[in-house]
């Protein structure tokens, strides 16, 4: 999917990009075409060696003019001639906080989610945090199918019951046990302790305003309330 | 075999020729609704009864499918007159096969009595329910048995099929785009331009599909379709395949469904055994076979690239539709879906023409819409209506109104992805424009009626939580959008809300609409904000004064008996599962609050009107 | 339990074996032990030749399949909104507590399940519950102690 400089000029495509003409390989999706421009937007189940699956919704953009526009994953969506692109919109990034809420709300202690989060300085959490440990993006599955070969896991249940699993919830035969999909995980990765002890704050994140370092010294947690300091809704004040 | 047009045309004469219209005939409707009120015994008193009679060579008796008055059911009509009786036990055959079939008199008793009037109405057409229909695709469904071919064949069956096999298929398409017929199954996408894509697009191999999910809880239309008159389905598809350039067929229909299963399977094998499909379609040359799927019971598998990736036998996950299911569909290629009625309605386009067709309905909506009429209503059932008819016409006209006296509070249409209208817009032309909006949608055509008793933000978390149910999970803002807004509304109802959430439901919404990938979650947000929209005063009485107006919520009522009404009868007292209810024999009664579990069985058992809820 | 593969092949080569005839395939064979047996499943991935996790994830995906054995009894409440707007909710929760199991789940001698479902399309005759094949149509929860009396 790379960029062929030998390509002709004339097999490019045009569009625009937060204002400005530029062109593509028509092979590019819009996500590919934005980070080759030295745009970054955030993205979470995207990964350049596996093939886009466009669920974390992150990396949605606004595409169209005047009142006839919409979001579309740029992960997903083909760069296309005469597209209008822009990537950083107040419908964009209204969008892209929610998402974020959400998803933090999910995962609380997730170090990545964490830094993404202040990225987008998300101030707020409004959802009652549920302490788990995977978002359900994706990348180990298509880690371990398309760069792997195994087909070791996968997604079962449906909804809200989703998850990721081996076959028959069983340890699995498939299973080369190269790790690979725990080395691509984004949730799993650096996972923040909390303040059971002051010293095990991991104060690693990139935030600026740690609102509860005056409780815990050195902290470096930004959520209020932080997050990654509670057990369950009844720690949160 | 049918080895050519004439054929088929010579077969047909033969068969009309043999029918004679004035042969005595019962017809039983053999629909669910029917089913379920018994109809199975009803036919097969019928059987006993003519065979015992002797009269069973002399009197045809069909089991047809759904009428439509499912309410009534078990109906049964009796031809040549046309009497029809509603309401019918195995002990009234006796009496209709005397009175009505041997001497042409009428049981009056099970006749059906206008609720206003007390007028007795004979006929069918007679009855206000149906007269203000116009009942093309499920027309035929009162005649013919689905099972049998030759009664298709008898009201022109396949003869559409013969017309677009004798003309290209771009005269096809161009037929179906000037009829303006409009996808019956959501989004109402113009047919005639999907064809138009999937014929354009490059390939060999293309798919024509039918969805016969039916997902939308409420609705069941494409069921009595389905199973009423598959021929007609089935003759929708191989015209769209033709015109597409489609050889391969999928039906998906759901599994809960299992005589539309039987009958459409059936109808399958007879037309490939006649030759109206397999290789060399009545010597046209025209190749094309259909395979029956059955879904596993999901709602989302309705939406079309679920709807595929279930077909080629993964989990029905949607799937970014950037690149179009006619481009790309069914196994990367090609595939043109549509709905059970959308198909239900080439054959009748093809053979009275477009512009008999586009006659009918509004501007931007032609043709007829079947929608069932349910919820709190007198006459519920399917009913098929030229498009622009108006909400109070439908739900008064023919629906004859709301039960027990009660007020018309709202009414749901499109299903979870549909919103509620409120009682001030009755006067609304129901096509695709005005209940877009209105804040609704047409959907497949479900159309729930809601009374005073109805709590409105109840019917929001209701969709809202079949929602979570449905979603398959893919996506983030649908997944955890909805599982939030469902929290959010379950605190509403039972007495934990704020003010501050109702925008945060507003902003929840905004996102799920923008950013979720399919559908489903693209639309589910309608049920709420259309409630917010119009009955914001319910969620305000909800949060603020934690009362719900409709005596739904159960967290937010409570029961008591009110001693003067109390005649100590003692019902409540025997029927109260938790023994909440105490009190002696013709004295007073009283309830515990501190035991009740609102079940609401005394408030139902008691005749004295002495249980109140508040 | 042990499945009898030669049954499961007769299911199997009725769909010549084509993946994409998986949910038909565990429709047949759920319809045939009630639920869907893990041995049958592995079997079907090797007979179709597709992924074990790709036939343990439509198995878990779609409503239809359980597996977990079901009950000889099954019972069927629709929850769909014609039914829920007549009050089906209460009917189901008069269930619940006749047979002291939640939605979902099979009483302890494995005589009833109990199950919702999102409309049967007999809403015009609103609250349906569904036992075994029988439709009753227009339930309340009084009607509920006749439906499990068989009356
Ligand atoms: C979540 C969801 C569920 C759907 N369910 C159904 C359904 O049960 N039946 C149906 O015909 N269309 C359903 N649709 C619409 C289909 O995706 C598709 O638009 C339709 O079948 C196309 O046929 P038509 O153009 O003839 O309407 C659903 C769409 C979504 C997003
Ligand atoms: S460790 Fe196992 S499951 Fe993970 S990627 Fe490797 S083979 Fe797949
Ligand atoms: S385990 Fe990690 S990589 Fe796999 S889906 Fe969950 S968050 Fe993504
Ligand atoms: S919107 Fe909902 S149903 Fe659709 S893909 Fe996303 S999670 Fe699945
Ligand atoms: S990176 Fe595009 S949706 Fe996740
Ligand atoms: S909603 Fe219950 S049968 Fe349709």
């Amino acid at each position: 999917m790379s960029q062929n400089s030998q390509t002709p000029r004339g097999e490019m495509v045009t569009f625009m990009l937060n204002g400005a003409e530029v062109q593509a390989d028509p092979n590019w999706n819009l996500l590919e075409a934005i980070q080759f421009y030295g745009i970054d937007i955030p993205t979470l189940c995207y990964d350049e060696g596996l093939t886009p699956y466009g669920v974390c919704r992150l990396c949605v953009v606004e595409i169209g003019s005047g009142d006839r526009t919409k979001l579309v994953t740029s992960c997903m969506h083909p760069v296309r001639e005469g597209l209008e692109v822009r990537t950083h919109s107040n419908r964009v990034i209204k969008t892209r906080k929610m998402i974020m809420e959400l998803l933090i709300a999910r995962c609380p202690s997730s170090k990545k989610l964490q830094d993404m989060a202040a990225l987008l300085e998300l101030k707020e959490v409004r959802f009652k945090p549920l302490n788990d440990d995977c978002i359900l993006c994706g990348l180990c599955v298509r880690m371990c199918e398309e760069q792997m070969v195994a087909k070791a896991i996968g997604f079962a249940g449906r909804g809200t019951d989703r998850y990721i699993t081996t076959p028959f919830d069983m340890t699995s035969e498939e299973c080369r046990r190269c790790g690979a999909c725990m080395y691509i995980c984004p949730a799993c990765e650096l996972r923040c302790q909390g303040p059971q002890a002051e010293t095990v704050l991991c104060s690693g994140c990139i935030n600026t305003e740690p609102v509860c370092a005056s409780e815990y010294g050195d902290a470096m947690c930004f959520m209020v309330p932080c997050l990654s300091c509670v057990k369950g809704p009844e720690d949160v004040k | 075999m049918v080895k050519s047009i004439n054929e088929l045309e010579s077969l047909r004469s033969q068969i009309q020729s043999e029918r004679d219209s004035n042969r005595p005939r019962i017809t039983v409707c053999g629909g669910t609704g029917c089913h379920a009120s018994g109809c199975t015994e009803v036919a097969s008193t019928f059987e006993e009864n003519l065979d015992s009679g002797g009269l069973a060579n002399k009197i045809d008796l069909v089991v047809t499918g759904c009428h439509g008055f499912c309410e009534r059911g078990p109906i049964v009509i009796i031809f040549p007159q046309g009497v029809f009786y509603q309401k019918v036990t195995p002990e009234d055959v006796g009496e209709i096969i005397d009175t009505t079939v041997e001497n042409g008199g009428i049981v009056e008793r099970l006749q059906y009595k206008d609720p206003v009037t007390n007028e007795i109405k004979v006929k069918e057409e007679d009855i206000p329910f149906y007269q203000k229909q116009k009942r093309l695709v499920m027309g035929n469904n009162t005649s013919i048995d689905p099972t049998n071919v030759n009664d298709y064949l008898a009201v022109d069956g396949y003869s559409a099929l013969a017309k677009a096999l004798g003309s290209t298929p771009e005269t096809v398409i161009d037929e179906v785009k000037r009829s303006g017929l409009r996808g019956r199954g959501g989004g109402g996408f113009p047919t005639g331009r999907k064809w138009e894509s999937t014929r354009n697009a490059p390939g060999d191999i293309k798919y024509v599909i039918c969805n016969a999910d039916e997902g939308d809880p409420g609705a069941y239309m494409d069921r009595s379709i389905l199973e009423g008159n598959p021929h007609s389905v089935l003759e929708g598809m191989i015209i769209g395949a033709y015109a597409t350039g489609a050889n391969e067929g999928y039906i998906y229909v759901r599994n809960e469904y299992p005589l539309a299963v039987a009958n459409i399977t059936t109808a399958i094998r007879v037309a490939r055994e006649m030759g109206l499909l397999g290789d060399n379609i009545m010597g046209s040359g025209f190749d094309f076979d259909v395979k029956v799927n059955r879904g596993g019971g999901a709602f989302v598998c309705g939406e079309s690239t679920a709807l595929m990736a279930s077909l080629e036998g993964k989990p029905g996950e949607p799937r970014a539709k950037y690149v179009h299911t006619s481009d790309k569909g069914l196994w990367d290629r090609p595939s043109n879906l549509n709905n059970v009625e959308t198909w239900a309605n080439v054959p009748l386009i093809i053979n009275k023409g477009a512009d008999w067709y586009a006659g009918i309905g509004t501007d931007s909506s032609k043709g007829t819409k079947v929608f069932s009429l349910v919820g709190k209503i007198n006459n519920t059932g399917l009913v098929e209506v030229p498009m622009g008819m108006t909400l109070r016409e439908i739900i008064f006209d023919i629906g004859g109104g709301i039960p027990d006296g009660k007020a018309f509070k709202a009414v749901q249409t499109g299903g979870p992805s549909g919103g509620c209208i409120p009682e001030s817009m009755i006067d609304l032309a129901v096509d695709y424009e005005q209940l877009a909006e209105a804040g609704s949608m047409m959907g497949s055509g479900g159309m729930i009626v809601m009374d005073e008793d109805t709590c409105m933000v109840d019917v929001a978390r209701y969709f809202i939580s079949f929602l979570i149910e449905e979603s398959c999970g893919k996506c983030v803002p649908c997944r955890e959008g909805l599982l939030r807004m469902g929290e959010i509304l379950t605190d509403i109802t039972e007495g934990r809300g704020k003010m501050e959430d109702l925008d945060l439901i507003r902003d929840l919404s905004e996102v799920l609409k923008d950013a979720s990938l399919c559908g489903l979650g693209q639309t589910a947000p309608n049920p709420v904000l259309s409630t917010l929209k119009y009955f914001e005063d319910e969620y305000v009485a909800h949060i603020k004064d934690h009362r719900c107006p409709a005596g739904v919520c159960t967290e937010l009522i409570t029961y008591s008996i009110d001693a003067g009404n109390c005649t100590g009868c003692g019902l409540c007292l025997k029927k109260c599962p938790s023994e909440a209810i105490m009190g002696d024999k013709k004295q007073p009664h009283v309830l515990d609050v501190e035991k009740c579990i609102k079940c609401g069985i005394c408030y139902d058992v008691c005749r004295f009107d002495a249980v109140s809820k508040e | 339990m042990t499945v009898d593969e030669s049954r499961l092949d007769s299911i199997i080569d009725e769909y010549n074996a084509e993946p994409g005839s998986l949910i038909s395939i565990l429709q047949d064979i759920q319809a045939e032990y009630n639920y869907l047996p893990a041995e049958s499943l592995e079997y079907v991935a090797s007979r179709l030749n597709i992924p074990r996790v790709q036939v343990f994830g439509v198995a878990t995906f779609f409503k239809a399949f359980s597996l977990k054995p079901k009950g000889k009894q099954q019972i069927h409440v629709c929850m769909g909104t014609a039914c829920h707007v007549r009050g089906s909710k209460r009917v189901l929760e008069e269930l619940e507590r006749k047979l002291e199991i939640k939605a979902g789940d099979t009483t302890e001698n494995g005589e009833y399940t109990l199950e919702t479902v999102n409309c049967v399309g007999a809403c015009a005759l609103g609250p349906v519950v569904v036992e075994n094949e029988e439709y009753h149509g227009q339930m309340t929860p009084i009607k509920v102690e006749n439906l499990l009396n068989g009356k």
